[in-house]
């Protein structure tokens, strides 16, 4: 006889069945794990300079070879890991937190919005680099001016993408009828609003976290990221360039962690916007 | 049309203003004297301090902010610390290196972006659409930096078609021009382009489920012509407005891209500026820079409303 | 009505949609045919199949979709074209008037850009000529000349307005059928009716075959020549409207015309089909009705062949005969 048309499956099934996601993630898990196990992976300290071992190619010592200072590859990419994913990740909480407050904010009253926005599309129009310089010149390089920096310019996007998506939701009847029925406005934001938009936050958490990356190693290469001190990607990129007619190894191996990086975010960042679309519900 | 040109306008106003007045207090609040930098080291605290009196930098904070102010709306942007030259007349020069690289990287950013968007929208699911995805995808996640050192090692130093680095005006040839150019604004352009392609594709996808698109074909046109004519014109509103948001990028990838490639642009004077304390050329660049973004913002704005009348009307 | 071969015949027609990842009959072997000068229509609820039944006879189903059966426009097999030549020869033989007009046509292209591309394409009229011709088409339909219409856009008219203009279209290359989807629909009541005068005008004029597709069966009855009752993609009953109003033999049929509330009726309450229509890709096998037909029984498992029952044909085991019910 009849049947009703089956359920269609939930979010997070749906994500686990899209072939790049999870590809996309467990590039991530690995990434990760390998950042953190980077002191047990490596007895080389990456900032031990060894002049008789520089500029060597890859070889069973040095598997990904030396730099211009006899610094193992390997072990730099590691190291430098850890701090750009530490940065990106710290970038992306802050930046998040502020941008979901003043969003939500600007969503739901009108005051707030019209001097709020005037002032990040101000932000916004403007390239971050400059200000990313700026915030450099005054607190010198390092990984908190990086972190400050990033965190500033980051904002913006997902302050913009929380305020439109509160301006929607603010019309619901739903919330008509609770601020009818008396609930303080406080529980409106934090009970109801805010797990609406759970669902698009993710998906900007994602794309953050690759803009934060980017951006890091970004400043670090034209040295305004993280200082001498520490070693990121960007910067041990910033150092190959002299390098790469003899040595493309310098230049190839840190790039290609970074791009893996970005790459694996920004795939999961598309893989979690499609499947929590409701609309592709039953695909 | 003029009221929506009006408004326009109007916003464009807290473009400029609010960068400004950033940097402005970034730049006197940030520790560091200039007067001490520009003497050096051998100055005595009475000369520096004199060179402070004169440059007004010991009034306090809000006073030289009019008196700044002032000068910023009359174009009096002062001297450089560093280079001992007007302003005005220093920036120009370096500005157009920044300039002929940036719209090179612009141009083709949106035209390749959009031909491939197109191509992948037309042919979608198809292994040409897949695989124009996956590029995109991949271009996205491409680092500007990086991508100039693999093109340098490639195309310059490997192919030898290309120096690896310097410039040279147009006025000296345009071809050679050209050539110096030509690998910083592809490293600059191709990941724009890879954003473009992704949002062209999208937004035709868009477009060509919609019902005009049936009646198009229902009509006989031929197939070309409900591509090129009927779908591309809505489906290029969304892009355009991307566009304006790619000008801001590619000023931002300029920085990187000149240091690589040793081009004299705004990008790495600014950042030497900043070093330098050198507030008047840090203020004139970024004011130089807020006007350029919001005219060619406002130009978009412009081609907006000329491919949808339905904004004319506000 | 001219005498002749028939300017639309339709053969086997199942069209089948992918959705769910299966592929999910939406039309089930119709068959129809319009003589020239003929009017038709496609009588049926939301989701039976008859837009998608026109869809695919000016061959522009949705992607993915499978379309199978014979389509023949003035003995011409449609299907085994390629499909360029089929979109040019569906866009000069067939006009089709659309539902909804303010989607239907493009926002941001003038509407004498629209009108003159077709005639410029079809008819390879110049710029100037397809320019006079498209001020003449507007004329035709009923559209005040003061007005400069052709540099206006879509979303300056009103909704009669952007439905003339869409019939304008539609006749603008001479076709030799109308195919009109719901045209009157997305009106306002009074509108539709100004509409639909101007669709039979138009037709008495030029002597146009049309299909005509609703879910009203009263309004067919007032102009169209036959009437084919869908349900679910199948055909449940094929006759003249008139006689399907008033001596409807399926019982779908009869349902429908009971329900129909009438201004000034004294019944206490509306007598709607009991049940709802299945959700597509769950309909029954055999008797597509079968679920919600008061006259079933084991025998409607199996489905049921057309067959003539007085003047009409009728899928069903159990058709009504007279007035009995």
């Amino acid at each position: 006889m009849l049947d009703a048309p089956p359920a269609p499956a939930g979010p997070w099934r749906r994500l686990l069945r899209n072939r790049t996601a999870v590809f996309a993630l467990v590039v991530l898990a690995a990434l990760v794990a390998l950042a953190l196990a980077a002191p047990y992976l490596t007895n080389a300290q990456p900032l031990r300079i060894s002049p008789g071992i520089r500029l060597k190619p890859p070889r069973p010592q040095n598997w990904f070879g030396t730099d211009h200072l006899g610094r193992d590859m390997f072990a730099l990419v590691l190291f430098g890991g850890r701090t750009s994913l530490l940065v990106g990740l710290v970038v992306t909480s802050i930046a998040m937190s502020v941008a979901i407050v003043l969003g939500l904010a600007a969503g739901f009253y009108r005051r707030v919005d019209l001097v709020l926005m005037r002032l990040v599309d101000g932000l916004m129009a403007f390239p971050s680099i400059v200000l990313a310089t700026a915030a450099a010149g005054y607190l010198g390089p390092s990984v908190t001016t990086v972190i400050v920096a990033l965190s500033i310019v980051l904002v913006a996007p997902v302050l913009r993408v929380v305020r439109g998506q509160i301006l929607v939701l603010r019309e619901l009847p739903m919330i008509e009828a609770a601020r009818a029925v008396g609930v303080p406005d406080r529980r409106i934001l934090s009970r109801y609003l805010l797990p609406a938009i759970m669902s698009p936050l993710l998906v900007q958490a994602s794309f953050i976290f690759s803009a934060a990356v980017l951006g890091e190693a970004a400043l670090s290469f034209i040295g305004l990221g993280v200082g001498a001190r520490d070693v990121s990607w960007g910067s041990a990129l910033a150092e190959a360039r002299n390098y790469i007619q003899n040595a493309w190894w310098i230049v190839v191996f840190p790039g290609a962690a970074l791009v893996l990086t970005i790459l694996s975010l920004n795939l999961l960042g598309d893989a979690l916007r499609d499947s929590l679309d409701p609309r592709l519900a039953g695909r | 049309m003029l009221r929506f040109l009006g408004q326009r306008l109007l916003l464009m106003i807290p473009t400029v203003v609010v960068p400004l007045v950033l940097v402005f207090l970034l730049l006197r609040l940030a520790p560091g004297d200039p007067a001490a930098q520009i003497l050096g080291d051998q100055a005595t605290p009475e000369q520096v301090a004199t060179l402070r009196a004169e440059m007004g930098l010991d009034l306090p904070l809000p006073v030289q902010f009019v008196l700044w102010t002032k000068n910023v709306v009359t174009l009096k942007l002062g001297t450089s610390f560093f280079f001992k030259q007007p302003v005005v007349d220093l920036l120009p020069q370096y500005a157009l290196v920044t300039l002929q690289t940036a719209l090179a990287a612009l141009f083709l950013a949106v035209a390749l972006g959009s031909l491939l968007g197109v191509i992948a929208a037309i042919n979608r699911d198809t292994i040409i659409d897949r695989g124009l995805v996956g590029i995109a995808v991949l271009g996205i996640s491409l680092p500007e930096f990086w991508l100039a050192l693999l093109l340098i090692f490639l195309f310059a130093v490997t192919l030898k078609w290309f120096p690896v680095s310097g410039y040279i005006p147009p006025t000296d040839g345009l071809l050679a021009s050209a050539a110096t150019i030509a690998l910083p604004a592809l490293a600059l352009g191709i990941r724009q382009s890879a954003l473009i392609t992704r949002m062209m594709r999208s937004s035709m996808l868009d477009v060509l489920g919609e019902p005009y698109i049936v009646t198009a074909r229902a009509q006989g046109l031929p197939e070309a012509v409900v591509i090129g004519r009927y779908a591309v014109r809505t489906a290029a509103i969304p892009v355009v407005t991307v566009a304006g948001l790619s000008a801001s990028y590619l000023l931002s990838g300029a920085v990187s891209i000149e240091l690589i490639f040793s081009l004299p642009g705004l990008g790495k004077l600014l950042i030497d500026a900043v070093a330098r304390r050198d507030y008047p050329v840090v203020e004139g660049a970024v004011l130089l820079i807020a006007l350029t973004l919001a005219a060619l913002n406002l130009v978009i704005d412009i081609i907006y409303a000329l491919l949808d009348p339905r904004v004319r009307l506000g | 009505m001219i005498a002749g071969p028939p300017i639309l015949e339709v053969q086997n027609l199942s069209v089948a949609l992918p959705i769910s990842g299966r592929m999910v009959p939406v039309v089930t072997d119709l068959s129809l045919s319009i003589a020239p000068g003929e009017a038709v229509a496609l009588v049926g609820e939301s989701g039976c199949g008859k837009s998608m039944t026109a869809r695919a006879i000016i061959g522009l189903p949705p992607p993915g979709a499978a379309v199978s059966g014979s389509i023949r426009l003035d003995g011409r097999e449609l299907t085994t074209l390629a499909p360029r030549e089929r979109r040019r020869v569906g866009g000069r033989g067939i006009g089709f008037i659309f539902q909804e007009p303010m989607t239907s046509l493009h926002p941001t292209l003038s509407i004498g850009q629209q009108m003159t591309d077709s005639l410029r394409y079809n008819l390879g009229l110049s710029a100037r000529a397809a320019r006079d011709r498209a001020r003449e088409l507007l004329a035709r339909v009923g559209l005040p000349k003061e007005r400069d219409l052709l540099n206006a856009y879509v979303h300056e008219l009103s909704g009669g307005m952007r439905q003339r203009v869409m019939i304008a279209i539609a006749v603008s290359c001479d076709p030799k059928l109308i195919i009109a989807d719901e045209p009157t629909t997305a009106l306002d009541v009074t509108i539709q009716a100004q509409v639909l005068d101007l669709l039979i005008a138009m037709r008495a004029e030029s002597g146009l075959a049309m299909l005509y597709i609703s879910h009203d069966l009263e309004v067919v009855a007032e102009f169209c020549d036959r009437a084919i009752v869908m349900y679910a993609g199948d055909q449940m009953e094929a006759g003249t409207p008139v006689a399907c109003l008033k001596t409807p033999h399926h019982p779908y049929t009869r349902g429908l015309v009971d329900a129909i509330p009438h201004a000034g009726e004294t019944r206490a309450r509306l007598s709607p089909i009991p049940g709802q229509v299945p959700a597509l890709g769950f309909w029954p096998g055999g008797c597509r009705f079968q679920p919600r037909c008061p006259r079933q029984d084991q025998r409607c498992a199996t489905r049921p062949d057309l067959a003539g029952v007085a003047h009409a044909e009728v899928r069903c085991w159990h058709p009504l005969v007279g007035d009995a019910s």
